[in-house]
């Protein structure tokens, strides 16, 4: 089964003859990803890796059916980007896309509320669904086929960590990243309620960082889980008040208080 | 972006805000003509952007302008929390009645802008939760449509505000809100706000901004250099690194901010002190980026031994290498590298490294997973 995507599901590329979205539609076509339209203003007609370009994601849609898009565009041009995705009416929408403003993004949330479109990211590495299909950036040597779930708010280390796993002869149904942007589209929590409805996912590692209460309120959820979750925590040593890239700002007590509801909720937490 | 105490109040008088009279002083002698100015009863405030800045000395008052001297020359150049103190606000006592807290921010969780208010301040907002959870009064609002009059309304009724002071406080909620909205905050507050006999006024002023939208707002880059007091930190923000100070001995760069901190982590784990974050991003596909990055790292004088901490992925490894012996090249310092570096050609780039090492004498020490890595960057870092 697995989440989100599978080995039947059609991709398009927002971005696809930008630097980033041409060199990704390439390696995800090379794993396999059913990558079968892509768009680019002005380029319709055009192919890249032999992938028909479009002028607008609703042409690309009518064309080629798809229920999915990628989104490669630069941080100023991805809000209209993400709502051109939803007005299109696509299932899923991943995007890429580091550094949208925040009130940017509460426009994106306010919109999630009226479409039936959801979104992963923005700021994120895609998902992938080792053997069926890739939807982002994640580097195909560190994953293999099986039953484990991986969520994830970092990009590196959860490659990192998946590494370890496939090495270790673990593999997984689906890896997540759901970015690391204070307002991620779907949550922990969302993913983690897939993952304990997919059959072929047994248990479950949630990669989390320092700040927000993302890891909070997934630690809620998993009480009520009947999978067994594994859960990471990085940034624990970080000084207070400091930005450290993305989003985290350390406050120690909250990092403390979080690990005792962890340590409460009878999820193994590796310090 | 957190603006500085002095900053944030000159927005919000443009704003129509009342503040209290008062001026930046960067010597004693200023703070003595400005408190003399304002007749000789101020507050003298040091600018640092840390909490807690009056339990921790940097706020007192003064009775006559050569006590605002007296203690502007205890406060400049001093570190309060560890943060070297350039400014000091010297401004007029205000006569205060009560103290009250109104503040503004942008609920990650509900996804929605949230004015927030209490007739109890003068603590931080987290222990005013604590301790007085049924005073703390939350308007959320819709970003599409923004504040309604009527929430604001309704929500200061129910606090008991009436009169006069629910006439200011109204226009006051709007003001802050507009200041926000214009500015993109992520957050801002006036805590404490101050009843006076002549009304409302913001006694201490917070505005952070959101980093991502300051392209919309130029205005507010010329205001960023005094935000920074390491320098450090702002010539790699002029070089667009991703890097904190943190003031240890083991220097480290990864790609990724998960990455970085975890390996901060393991360093602390294994008995050492971290020098610094330092995310390279992606584009390390450009032997310039890790350059740039190793000889910043390379910069902190504290910095015994450097932590490579890559995961190529797209990167290839040949380039990372190339960057790494490019900026050694450059650096007139002889300290050890633990290179942890796994991804593409990864043979190809540690061949290079080990060429170079036999060649020039370096020392650089590869290993396989990040705790070996900084076990043996914590252990270099002792023998110096």
């Amino acid at each position: 089964m697995a989440i989100l995507v599978n080995e039947d599901t059609k991709v398009i590329v927002q971005g696809i003859t930008g630097f980033q979205g041409s060199f990704q539609t390439k390696r995800m076509i090379d794993y396999g990803t059913k990558v079968v339209g892509g768009v680019s203003p002005g380029k319709a007609g055009t192919e890249v890796h032999g992938v028909p370009v479009f002028n607008t994601v609703q042409d690309a849609v009518e064309e080629t059916d798809a229920k999915t898009s990628i989104i490669y565009v630069p941080a100023r041009f991805a809000t209209d980007a993400i709502f051109e995705a939803f007005d299109a009416g696509l299932d899923l929408v991943v995007c890429v896309t580091e550094g949208i403003p925040l009130y940017d993004e509460m426009k994106i949330h306010r919109k999630l509320r009226e479409v039936k479109s959801k979104l992963l990211g923005p700021n994120c590495p895609g998902v992938i669904s080792p053997g069926k299909s890739k939807v982002g950036l994640l580097p195909d040597r560190c994953f293999m086929p099986g039953n484990l779930g991986i969520v994830s708010r970092s990009g590196t280390l959860t490659y990192q960590i998946a590494e370890n796993l496939t090495k270790a002869g673990i593999g997984q149904s689906t890896v997540v990243g759901i970015g690391g942007d204070p307002m991620p589209g779907l949550t922990f929590v969302d993913i983690l309620k897939m993952f304990e409805e997919d059959d072929e996912t047994k248990a479950v590692v949630l990669v989390g960082e320092i700040g927000g209460t993302a890891e909070e309120e997934a630690a809620k959820f998993i009480k009520k889980m009947s999978k067994p979750v594994v859960a990471f925590i990085a940034g624990r040593t970080a000084p207070p008040g400091k930005r450290m890239g993305q989003v985290a700002r350390n406050r120690k007590h909250h990092q403390r208080k979080r690990l005792r509801r962890r340590r409460k909720s009878c999820i193994s937490v590796r310090q | 972006m957190r603006l500085h105490e002095y900053q944030a109040k000159q927005i919000f008088l443009k704003h129509g805000i009342k503040i209290p009279k008062g001026k930046v002083a960067e010597s004693p002698e200023d703070a003595r003509k400005i408190a003399e100015e304002l007749g000789g009863k101020v507050v003298v405030k040091a600018q640092v952007l840390v909490g807690g800045r009056g339990k921790a000395g940097g706020i007192k008052k003064a009775n006559s302008p050569e006590e605002a001297k007296e203690i502007a020359s205890k406060l400049l150049g001093s570190l309060i929390k560890g943060h070297r103190v350039e400014k000091v606000l010297v401004e007029e006592a205000l006569d205060i009645q009560r103290e009250y807290y109104l503040g503004y921010v942008v609920d990650k969780t509900k996804r929605m802008p949230t004015v927030i208010f209490s007739r109890v301040g003068g603590m931080d907002i987290e222990e005013l939760a604590a301790r007085y959870p049924e005073k703390i009064h939350k308007i959320y609002f819709d970003p599409l449509w923004g504040l309604h009059d009527f929430q604001i309304r309704r929500e200061l009724f129910k606090a008991g505000f009436n009169g006069d002071e629910f006439k200011e406080m109204f226009n006051l909620v709007k003001k802050l809100v507009d200041v926000a909205l214009k500015y993109e905050a992520e957050l801002t507050e006036i805590n404490p706000l101050v009843v006076t006999k002549d009304g409302l006024f913001a006694a201490d002023a917070r505005l952070n901004v959101d980093d991502n939208a300051i392209f919309r707002h130029p205005e507010l880059e010329t205001l960023r250099d005094a935000t920074e007091v390491d320098e450090l930190e702002r010539e790699a923000r002029l070089k667009g690194i991703n890097y904190v100070r943190v003031g240890g001995n083991v220097g480290i760069i990864a790609n990724g901010a998960g990455l970085a901190m975890t390996t901060m982590d393991l360093i602390h784990l294994m008995g050492g002190k971290p020098a610094n974050f330092l995310d390279t991003g992606g584009g390390l596909a450009d032997p310039v980026k890790m350059k740039m990055c190793l000889e910043h790292v390379l910069k902190d004088e504290n910095v015994k031994v450097v932590f490579v901490n890559i995961f190529a992925e797209i990167t290839r490894c040949e380039k990372v290498a190339e960057g790494i012996i490019l900026a050694l090249e450059e650096v007139n310092r002889e300290v050890p590298l633990v290179v942890k570096l796994v991804g593409t050609n990864e043979d190809i780039g540690k061949d290079m490294l080990r060429k170079y090492v036999e060649e020039k004498g370096t020392r650089i020490y590869f290993v396989d997973t990040i705790e070996d890595g900084a076990k043996k960057a914590v252990k270099l870092a002792e023998e110096v």
